[in-house]
């Protein structure tokens, strides 16, 4: 008996539960949607440079950090928000040099597993080295966004969530233009698709490495400055890494609307989980739900939603 | 020209000789204790205010007393990064440091606490986990190296009832009433869960409970239970970035935070500051003071700041962290002084100072000449009794300070101290340990 009750709970419950309070549920799902953004945001930083190099960048939340430090440091010394904004930016293009220069050029023709293991490297020196320059303390970040509820029909939206969203939808239409319109973003395509080829027709590999990690650094610092906002700017932060793996599972390691559909879904996935199926699980399994899901689609398609077709023949 | 260099060598000797023979008279004289900190990693921000109040408190204590009872405290630092593993690690490479070995070990960690019980007992090395930590080891007999003063977790739990009870004007006005607890999903964050029940089954308010996933740094859905289930009180048991989290979500869903009450792990400066204007009028649990208006703490201000010494900055000293270092050197280095009145004011070994502690009864007065009023509150251990009183206060930001807003709260005794019983005997009889016989014990002292 117990376990015809546990499937009750498991399987009819949490959908009587959602056609009661259809109002409840749209303001979790919205929840999910505007928290999915917020994961995109992340996401994205991993798809640029696995896109354009193939290297699984480990290091990814820890540049979100250390972008994020670099500009509230540079606020709470009297810069203004566009000046702080811009040397930052300009921070994590040198550092996109640097790490090509002392970490990527060395490992030219390694197994992908072996660069792998270099981001994890520079994770943890990125981490210690972020905490020499700026210290251990949290930095609350405020640029002036708003963060008021808004009660539209009866569903509560948060503002900060709504900019989020804008912002998020302003980076991926400008990185959309930057890939398809301009010569550097057709070098990244070719590169991605190809890299011999790419060395062939004379792409400079190098180059594009080094412009692939800048933009990467440059999307963590708008997802930095967004957390930032919402967490205060601490060592936290790069723990938002792991919301953004089952993103990139779901929606494809190398693709930009990928990371933007598959945060949606992850977002609205485990919001609804974790609040309809807390009676039967006891509560606290978005984290773990989120990846189920992942893995769930990758059995319907294992390279992603939106990820490339791998057919490799022998 | 030759009685020249004799002299001169013969002055060298006798000096290398007094140097030698005097180094290690002078390290014989030293009381070592490890210091297991986190400064590094997610958690840092709450690790290294509580590191620099220990460690200030004691420079202070060497520079103005020359120690305890003339017995200087030397330390060292190992950095456990709030990890288990590196947690043990620190504890076994330190525990022999010193003339005696360590005196007692501050594990900073309910996880490392649990670690280390069996072999700091096996070690006879002083476990103190204040405000942390297993609840029931408050029950000596069971546990005679563990010692969880002030208060535990089931204390601070029937306190906010108490606490509760009394903005509602009484406990009868509980019954019908929901009360929420929103807890980091882990052993930590669980611990009040059983008080809270089998409150809610003798006062009758409803108990909805909130469980979050670690780190927390997303708790929407939470937030959006709760704004449904619209519970009159909220308590958090959270942990680093989750509380800052919990406060501007609690915020963003129209939450009143005058009823919204944190664990005092939850009530701290990195916890409310992120959360800006939204986290003006929230509350928490506490056994210490905050701020720099103490005796104690202009002397750490005058002995080890003035000097350039401070393990942090100047603007850092009374915050709430700070001080609850603070008060962990103080609870220490009394337990220190006590033991020395027994067995002498010399190095003492961890079984001795066990003794201290089990003998711990620092009285108003002696907070008094401590220069401690309102920052520690009197406590008085026994060989049964390795909590004290279990008092706790309430605290609320005002958007820039933490001020009391309650006196102290007095659990109920009789009740918890069933509960610590029946727990720490499950425990003996799950590991085959008899417990002591307090009474034998306190006769043969």
């Amino acid at each position: 008996m117990e376990i015809v009750a546990f499937l009750h709970a498991l399987l009819v419950e949490p959908f009587v539960a959602m056609w009661q309070n259809p109002e409840f549920l749209l303001e979790v799902a919205i929840g999910g949607l505007l928290t999915g953004v917020m994961y995109s945001l992340v996401a994205l930083g991993f798809v640029l440079i696995y896109k354009a190099s193939g290297v699984f960048n480990f290091a990814q939340g820890t540049m979100v950090l250390f972008a994020a430090l670099t500009f509230v440091g540079l606020l709470e010394r009297g810069f203004p928000v566009w000046a702080s904004f811009l040397l930052t930016a300009l921070a994590m293009i040198a550092m996109a040099f640097v790490i090509e220069r002392l970490v990527l050029r060395p490992l030219v023709n390694q197994d992908p597993i072996i660069l792998f293991m270099a981001t994890i490297g520079l994770t943890y020196f990125l981490e210690g080295f972020g905490q020499i320059v700026w210290g251990g303390d949290v930095h609350p970040l405020d640029i002036g966004i708003p963060k008021s509820p808004l009660i539209i029909g009866g569903v509560l939206i948060n503002e900060f969530d709504l900019v989020a969203a804008a912002v998020c939808g302003v980076l991926v239409t400008v990185l959309a233009v930057f890939f398809q319109r301009t010569a550097i973003g057709r070098a990244l395509r070719a590169v991605a698709d190809d890299h011999q080829a790419a060395l062939s027709v004379g792409i400079p590999l190098k180059n594009i490495w080094v412009i692939v990690w800048a933009v990467a650094g440059i999307v963590g610092l708008v997802a930095g400055i967004l957390w930032g906002s919402n967490l205060g700017v601490q060592f936290s932060i790069s723990l938002v890494a792991l919301k953004a793996l089952p993103v990139l599972i779901l929606g494809g390691f190398t693709s930009v609307p990928g990371a933007i559909v598959g945060g949606l879904i992850i977002g609205v996935g485990e919001k609804v989980a974790e609040v309809f199926w807390t009676p039967a699980t006891g509560g606290a399994i978005e984290d773990w739900f989120a990846y189920a899901l992942a893995l769930v689609f990758l059995l319907i398609r294992p390279q992603g939603l939106f990820g490339e077709r791998i057919i490799e023949r022998v | 020209m030759i009685h020249r260099k004799a002299w001169l060598a013969t002055a060298v000797t006798v000096a290398l000789a007094f140097g030698l023979a005097a180094g290690p008279a002078l390290a014989q004289n030293e009381q070592f204790v490890p210091r297991l900190v986190y400064r590094t990693g997610p958690y840092a921000p709450n690790g290294i205010p509580f590191a620099n109040g220990y460690g200030d408190y004691l420079d202070m204590i060497n520079a103005r007393d020359g120690g305890v009872g003339g017995v200087k405290i030397v330390y060292e630092e190992c950095e456990t990064g709030y990890d288990n593993d590196k947690g043990v690690e620190c504890y076994e490479r330190l525990k022999h440091k010193g003339p005696t070995g360590a005196g007692w070990v501050d594990p900073l960690s309910t996880g490392i606490t649990y670690a280390l019980i069996e072999r700091a007992t096996a070690d006879h090395i002083p476990v103190v986990s204040m405000g942390y930590g297993r609840a029931d080891a408050s029950y000596g007999a069971v546990f005679p190296y563990v010692f969880t003063l002030p208060a535990t977790y089931w204390a601070q739990a029937d306190a906010f009832i108490k606490y509760v009870a009394q903005q509602e004007g009484g406990f009868a006005k509980l019954k019908g009433k929901k009360i929420a607890l929103v807890y980091h999903d882990s052993a930590y964050g669980k611990e009040p869960i059983a008080t809270l029940e089998k409150l809610s089954q003798k006062y009758g308010y409803t108990f909805l409970k909130y469980p979050v996933s670690p780190p927390g740094i997303d708790q929407t859905a939470t937030w959006l239970e709760i704004r449904q289930q619209r519970p009159n009180w909220v308590f958090m048991w959270g942990w680093g970035v989750m509380n800052s989290t919990a406060i501007k979500d609690a915020a963003s869903v129209g939450y009143p935070m005058d009823h919204f009450i944190g664990v005092w792990w939850s009530g701290s400066e990195p916890d409310v500051v992120p959360a800006g204007a939204a986290a003006k009028g929230y509350k928490s649990g506490t056994f210490h003071g905050a701020g720099q208006n103490y005796p104690v703490i202009h002397d750490i201000l005058k002995y080890v700041y003035d000097k350039g010494k401070g393990h942090g900055t100047r603007d850092k000293v009374g915050e709430v962290l700070y001080n609850r270092g603070v008060v962990n050197a103080i609870y220490d280095t009394e337990a220190l002084r006590t033991a020395q009145a027994k067995y002498g004011a010399k190095p003492l070994k961890g079984e001795q100072i066990q003794w201290g502690f089990e003998h711990l009864n620092i009285t108003t007065a002696r907070i008094a000449a401590l220069g401690a009023e309102g920052l520690v509150v009197p406590i008085h251990l026994s060989c049964a009794n390795h909590e004290g009183q279990g008092n706790v206060r309430i605290q609320q930001w005002d958007g820039k300070h933490w001020h009391f807003v309650s006196d102290w709260i007095q659990p109920d005794r009789d009740m918890l101290d069933a509960m610590y019983k029946e727990s720490a005997l499950a425990y003996a009889k799950e590991k085959g340990i008899t417990p002591r016989n307090c009474a034998q014990v306190s006769q043969a002292q």
